[in-house]
């Protein structure tokens, strides 16, 4: 799998860094007693690099929660990771396969909120509403590290002062609810970031906030990132959020990872149809004189039991032609660590459209 | 164009109580807002969450009783018809013309009836027809919206959330309605859904005469919809002018902190650190004195502490912004630099 290297100068050494985190061919599939199983995420490759983001994008119900919450082993009883691998390599160390440990086993929660944590959407249902922000960030601390309270505390206060929270000593006394939903965010990002992470996984973390409050959250992660050299997987569904922070972008639609590649190739030249239908869905910021209708994608996401054998967007695709239905697309390389799953790419230049 | 609808020195606040000892607390959510919605307009209304568009948007179909003001409606029969003075016998004719589209399509559908009931039940709240009628307009309504006649018979559980935006814009349109109040209407859906909806709602507009209230959070989908922008903050109008003139550029530093904040879906014109974009909204309950905003104002002086800036039209165009400094601010709008990039 290629690396992408042209990326914006971020942490500015490293270039060609060997990836932290590789999934490869990883599907995850839900059973259920009365149901056939569905397979929410086929086949995804994705790898996480250090000091750089990944945002993996797409609308709800298109498994990108799912793969991300598989990499922390945090899916439901019920999903099983039945094909491929994770593998977590942290500096200096053996590398690891996360699908392969034991649930809830020590190695694996060893791995937990200390070399791999996450950042959840809603930080109001995903914070302890019962404990102080200060016992809750003490606690990872405590847990991971053997600190003893007193030190946990300051390293607390000084996390919490790193995120931006205001009269930091006093705040770590508060309970979630005296604060505000950005502080909250805050305080969660702090608590994520307690261990030093390796990679960081944020799922959703602005989705929640006011634009001003998500803007002051994007700065955040950005400088935390250069500051700590962490990767981090992003989960979004807004493509600005995806142009304002990612170095590299995947696009995923019905558990498929249709595109994937550097965030300006893909913007600058999208080449899966549902990349491009995606893209000109939004809004442009334009004069009203340079305004042009909205085409969305026809129809909806169909249910994963009626997903066809082969390129899951076939039933919404402008371009669909005989092979689309049966046949799985191949992961196409188009150069730069740029990848799309269309059948148009591989089709035998006769009539290609327009 | 005339107009249909005008608030006037509308306020609303609530009432706190202290607890056993304490004493009672007013928190202000809208103060003296004055606005005039034009027909056959779109007219949004943008800020940060608590800021009181969802409350203006309550206050102007009398949801919600407002403390202080008039809200003023303006039929095209003739004859102004003041609706906060008016009592739930007497505002309710003026219901079935202006209607509400709410924000979250899985809580605002009557689980327990199917969608044709959902649909004709403001028929029969106003008793404007039954039988064959009732069902042929129910019947088109819906298909106008998109959801065929086979599906009226279900359940909202049946349908996904961009199907049940449509019907609960169904419900508001089968009334007939001449201004349609779109609280964060397509917020809650995906890209692709949202696109959806709203071509649904400009065709819509097109055919009907509708005017809109929009009020959503998202610069990004006001600027594509709106004719006219209201930016509200702390329960103030900062400011109210031409969609274009506001986003080419903005007046009110607020305004300008709104657009500066917007992610832009193209990575070219990432804007870097955003060391501008700073504070939070500060508690209702105690809001600065002077301009509200001066608390998170980067052009802050003296006389924002002090004195709350008016809204007044800004050298004598359509644009107004309360800012003591509006006239001599070069505020950055959000056009600089646009793409016109199209896909195939």
């Amino acid at each position: 799998m290629g690396c992408v290297m042209r990326l914006i100068p971020m942490g500015g050494k490293n270039m060609t860094q060997k990836p932290i985190l590789s999934i490869a061919d990883m599907s995850i599939v839900f059973s259920s007693p009365d149901e056939a199983d569905i397979e929410a995420v086929r086949q995804v490759d994705l790898t996480l690099t250090p000091g750089k983001t990944l945002a993996l994008v797409g609308e709800s119900g298109c498994g990108k929660s799912v793969t991300a919450r598989a990499v922390l082993r945090l899916l439901d009883k019920n999903a099983l990771i039945q094909r491929g691998s994770i593998t977590f390599e942290p500096k200096g160390e053996k590398p690891v396969d996360i699908a392969k440990l034991k649930q809830d086993s020590l190695p694996l929660r060893a791995i937990r909120g200390n070399q791999i944590s996450m950042i959840f959407q809603e930080p109001m249902s995903s914070l302890s509403p019962v404990h102080t922000i200060g016992d809750q960030i003490d606690e990872m601390m405590t847990i991971h590290e053997g600190l003893k309270p007193k030190q946990a505390r300051e390293r607390t206060v000084a996390l919490l002062d790193q995120v931006g929270i205001p009269g930091a000593r006093e705040r770590a006394d508060a309970y979630p609810f005296q604060l505000s939903g950005g502080l909250r965010q805050r305080a969660m990002i702090a608590m994520a970031l307690a261990c030093k992470p390796q990679v960081l996984i944020a799922d959703e973390p602005t989705t929640a906030l006011d634009v001003t409050t998500q803007a002051q959250i994007l700065d955040l992660l950005r400088q935390l990132q250069a500051d700590f050299g962490m990767a981090m997987l992003f989960i979004t569904h807004d493509l600005g959020v995806v142009a304002e922070i990612a170095d590299e972008v995947a696009v995923m639609y019905l558990g498929d990872v249709v595109e994937q590649g550097s965030v300006f190739d893909v913007f600058a030249a999208p080449k899966h149809p549902y990349t491009q239908a995606l893209m000109s869905s939004i809004p442009k910021m334009a004069r009203k004189a340079d305004r042009v209708r909205l085409s969305p994608i026809k129809g909806t996401v169909p249910a994963p039991k009626d997903r066809p054998e082969g390129c899951a967007f076939t039933s919404r695709c402008p371009h669909a032609f005989e092979p689309c239905p049966t046949i799985r697309p191949a992961r196409t390389d188009l150069g730069n660590g740029h990848h799309a799953r269309c059948h148009l790419l591989t089709r035998v230049p006769v009539e290609e459209p327009a | 164009m005339s107009t249909l609808l005008s608030v006037q020195n509308l306020s609303k606040h609530y009432t706190l109580s202290g607890g056993l000892f304490g004493a009672e607390r007013r928190l202000d959510a809208l103060t003296d807002i004055n606005l005039e919605v034009e027909a056959g307009e779109t007219l949004a209304i943008v800020g940060e969450s608590g800021c009181g568009k969802t409350t203006l948007g309550r206050c102007i179909i009398q949801a919600q009783p407002s403390s202080a003001g008039k809200v003023v409606y303006h039929p095209k029969s003739g004859g102004d018809v003041e609706l906060t003075a008016l009592n739930k016998r007497q505002i309710k004719p003026w219901r079935q013309d202006i209607r509400m589209i709410f924000q979250d399509p899985m809580s605002s559908l009557n689980p327990n009836m199917r969608v044709f009931d959902i649909v004709a039940e403001p028929l029969r709240i106003h008793k404007i027809c039954k039988g064959r009628e009732l069902e042929d307009r129910v019947i088109g309504t819906l298909a106008k919206v998109g959801i065929p006649a086979e599906a009226v018979g279900r359940y909202p559980h049946a349908f996904s959330g961009g199907q049940r935006q449509r019907i609960g814009i169904a419900r508001a349109l089968v009334l007939d309605p001449k201004l349609v109040i779109a609280d964060e209407a397509v917020s809650a859906l995906d890209v692709s859904i949202q696109a959806q909806v709203l071509n649904l709602l400009e065709d819509l507009k097109a055919e009907f005469g509708l005017t809109y209230i929009f009020i959503s959070h998202d610069l990004g989908v006001v600027n594509y919809i709106a004719d006219r922008v209201v930016a509200m903050y702390l329960g103030h109008v900062v400011e109210n002018a031409p969609t274009e003139m506001l986003f080419e550029r903005p007046r009110h530093p607020y305004t300008e902190l709104l657009l500066e904040a917007l992610p832009i879906a193209d990575p070219t014109r990432r804007k870097g650190r955003k060391a501008e974009v700073r504070g939070e909204i500060p508690y209702l309950g105690n809001r600065p004195v002077g301009c509200p905003f001066h608390t998170r104002c980067r052009y802050a002086q003296d006389v924002c502490r002090a004195e709350k800036p008016a809204l007044r039209p800004i050298n004598g165009t359509a644009q107004e912004a309360a800012c003591h400094f509006a006239e001599e601010l070069d505020l950055k709008g959000a056009y600089d630099d646009a793409p016109a990039r199209e896909f195939a």
